[in-house]
């Protein structure tokens, strides 16, 4: 399985991610952000950092690269396109899924890892896992979700919403809502499920010795449902 | 011509800067104050003569860049 990770000036966990794909069996290429095209892929990740230093709005700058037309027609013709921290903040400032990323509700940068709970297993990237609620980490200074009212019901109608803070037990509620997001958002899907947006960075967590292994579960499940 | 935008957040959305801001001028003895929000200026110096075109252009770049439409407000002042 092919994939690609985009590199933008500010990205920082562009090589976690290419580790993390080439540890579970994908053949991982590095793509610059001023390329115009994409090599052949079946997964296209745009990785954490601080892409064009956060300036305008977190991803304002990245969503307009190069680059990101090639991201964009891919994902319109049903790729499967996934954008962690981040990359999340690329993927609603390009308009590939909807809401926006704010600055945390108590303005602090938070470092740490919570967990998440999968709402919503019909499609590629949650298909045939066996368990609701996962530890990840996140590390972000604008991640508190937020969408208005309409779009709210859209995504509420279709389905959209991927994963949500909670307990350990899967409880969300306001004490597990770590940056003020509406309803525990931590992911969103595109209306057609192709394209995931989410916070927690699960290439974190694939070394049992360092951080747990939530994420291996992801990236191998991952990596099964596209093959 | 130099034409300036400010960017200003909707009514419902969330300004955490501007309610610290605002206790920290409560603080200082500023006690009738409301409420405070932040927002964003720019100047834009366009090659362009006639106010109305270059006011055009800044608004298409408001509305492609400058602002985030989700959750911002823009208004396009023409200076000189």
């Amino acid at each position: 399985m092919k994939s690609s990770v985009i590199t933008f000036p500010g990205s920082n966990c562009d090589r976690d991610m290419d580790v993390a794909l080439k540890n579970f069996g994908f053949k991982n290429k590095m793509v610059w952000h001023n390329d115009n095209e994409l090599p052949k892929s079946d997964l296209v990740v745009l990785p954490g950092g601080f892409s064009y230093g956060d300036y305008l709005r977190c991803g304002s700058m990245a969503a307009k690269s190069k680059i990101m037309q090639s991201v964009i027609n891919f994902a319109k013709s049903g790729g499967l396109v996934m954008g962690i921290c981040n990359g999340f903040q690329i993927l609603v400032e390009s308009g590939l899924v909807p809401g926006v990323l704010l600055r945390n509700k108590y303005l602090e940068f938070i470092c740490k890892n919570v967990f998440v709970r999968i709402e919503n297993k019909d499609n590629p990237y949650f298909k045939n896992l066996d368990k609701e609620v996962f530890e990840f980490h996140i590390a972000h200074n604008e991640g508190n979700y937020f969408c208005t009212n309409d779009q709210l019901k859209e995504i509420e109608d279709n389905n959209q919403i991927a994963i949500y803070y909670c307990s350990v037990s899967g409880k969300t509620d306001e004490k597990h809502n770590p940056n003020g997001s509406l309803k525990n958002i931590a992911g969103i899907f595109n209306k057609e499920k192709n394209v995931l947006g989410m916070m927690p960075h699960p290439e974190r967590m694939i070394e049992e010795s360092l951080s747990g292994e939530d994420g291996s579960l992801f990236f191998k499940n991952l990596l099964n449902n596209i093959r | 011509m130099k034409i300036s935008a400010i960017i200003t957040l909707k009514k419902d959305v969330l300004d955490p800067q501007g309610k610290v801001i605002h206790q920290a001028l409560d603080g200082m003895g500023f006690k009738n104050v409301n409420e405070v929000r932040q927002g964003k200026y720019f100047e834009i110096d366009v090659n362009e003569d006639d106010p109305k075109k270059a006011e055009d252009l800044v608004e298409s770049m408001c509305k492609k860049l400058l602002a985030n439409l989700v959750i911002e407000n823009y208004k396009i002042i023409e200076t000189q």
